[in-house]
């Protein structure tokens, strides 16, 4: 399998690759990890004339704790980058354990958070628990910054909320009053295998009562959707093995999954009933897990 | 990177530097020349192996600055500047490495294509975790497909180049 033609570009700042792409609105694609874009090349479903590398700029592939930000994970951040970060380690174990239910080492090692995010396929197993933990992304274009929740970054399979000329550059996990959070992923296999349900936790817990509460679930949709209804249950009320089971029944009536070669709606569906009830289960009694 | 002409078709051609197995080499490629087409092709290091080209199946794995990575979703001059090692460049010396002895000793190998992804993996896994448990060799090598042998003697193998008691 061979690459058609293109140009490559390795511009030196955001800056730069931002005014590239505004150049070359309609044949000009970013390249990062690559590890959807250039399979995607391959299969002829996309052809850009102009790839813009992002991978190399400064500063984009950094990992810190940020006082009054929170944790600030560069966009061009490998998923490995991530499962190996003393930072995401010591503050969320959870997303550090979210990043390698991902595909397989390989993958990981070259793959990115910002493609994750962008290639907005509905399984991808980063944006549950980064929803989950109300995280923002942080998008540059030519006409200056803006903060958008990664939850609404989303509009579609393989289509996200960007402008053509603009780069996601990190994402901010904001400090938190939630006291536990956990991703729960189905596959076939145990690496590279795509989500067939994947459910995110985060919950407050304070004297045995849920004060807050954040589920998100992947591959149920069309896009990585917060299970809303689930989450207001939930708020307000005591810990109990019922309530945590009723929880699962909310989030399974409120997805959308579809049947496709790897599950059935209804197998999708159990899935999240049970997936559901095990994350804020693992999330109330363990912490950022 | 910046260095390029343009040929007769107006197709850009990059001058890249990479260095493979210690040696720095500089060619001329194409922007859509593939990591693993550029070792096979431009260096004749026929020894990684081509199987799904999507990233799903290990065999070009190659090592990137240490890090193994599927060669068929690198272009060549992404690493312009960096390090690749192959399966040419595992053993030092005339000899075989050792997980190299351990794959013949214990029948690791048998049609031979995964290998070479394979034992850069098991490369990788056993310098960063030079003791690892069963379970460990079976997550480091979660990323290359054998349809052989059922992966028992590829896990035998690498936990007994590690120096590790082999289990039945």
């Amino acid at each position: 399998m061979y690459l058609p033609d293109f140009d490559y570009y390795v511009p030196a700042s955001v800056a730069e690759a931002c005014q590239l792409l505004a150049e070359n609105i309609d044949c000009a694609k970013v390249i990062s990890g690559g590890t959807d874009l250039l399979p995607k090349m391959k299969h002829g479903l996309l052809s850009p004339q102009i790839l813009v590398s992002i991978k190399k700029i400064p500063g984009l592939r950094k990992i810190e704790y940020v006082q009054g930000k929170g944790v600030v994970i560069g966009a061009a951040s490998t998923i490995n980058d991530i499962v190996f970060s003393e930072v995401v380690q010591q503050k969320y174990p959870s997303v550090s354990n979210a990043a390698h239910t991902m595909a397989a080492n390989q993958v990981r090692h070259s793959g990115t958070v910002g493609g994750n995010l962008v290639s907005a396929v509905p399984s991808a197993d980063m944006p549950p628990i980064l929803m989950a933990l109300n995280a923002t992304a942080t998008i540059e274009g030519p006409n200056g910054q803006r903060q958008l929740p990664v939850e609404d970054v989303f509009c579609g399979p393989s289509k996200c909320l960007l402008e053509k000329s603009e780069i996601i550059t990190e994402i901010i996990i904001p400090d938190q009053a939630m006291t536990g959070s956990t991703y729960f992923k189905f596959a076939l296999r145990r690496a590279g295998a795509l989500a067939v349900v994947g459910v995110a936790a985060a919950v407050q817990v304070e004297n045995d009562v849920i004060k807050d509460a954040r589920v998100a679930l992947g591959a149920v949709a069309p896009v990585p959707m917060r299970a809303k209804k689930t989450e207001e249950f939930l708020i307000g009320k005591k810990i109990s093995d019922e309530l945590l089971e009723e929880a699962g029944k909310i989030a399974a009536s409120e997805c959308k999954p579809i049947t496709d070669f790897r599950a059935s709606e209804e197998y999708r569906r159990d899935l999240v009933r049970i997936y559901t009830k095990r994350a804020l289960r693992k999330a109330i009694d363990h912490g950022h897990i | 990177m910046s260095n390029f002409i343009v040929d007769n078709n107006g197709i850009k051609r990059y001058l890249v530097t990479i260095n493979v197995n210690g040696i720095e080499y500089t060619k001329v490629v194409k922007a859509n020349t593939l990591l693993v087409n550029f070792l096979r092709e431009e260096l004749d290091l026929t020894g990684t192996k081509k199987g799904c080209e999507l990233g799903d199946c290990g065999s070009c794995t190659v090592l990137l600055d240490g890090k193994p990575v599927n060669s068929c979703l690198i272009l060549a001059i992404e690493a312009d500047g960096m390090k690749v090692t192959t399966i040419e460049g595992v053993a030092s010396t005339s000899n075989l490495d050792n997980i190299q002895e351990k794959f013949l000793e214990y029948g690791a190998i048998q049609c031979g294509y995964c290998s070479a992804g394979m034992i850069l993996s098991a490369k990788a896994l056993l310098t960063e975790n030079p003791k690892p448990t069963e379970e460990e060799v079976r997550a480091g090598i979660s990323g290359n497909l054998c349809r052989c042998t059922g992966y028992i003697n590829i896990i035998k193998a690498i936990m007994a180049a590690s120096g590790q008691e082999v289990l039945n």
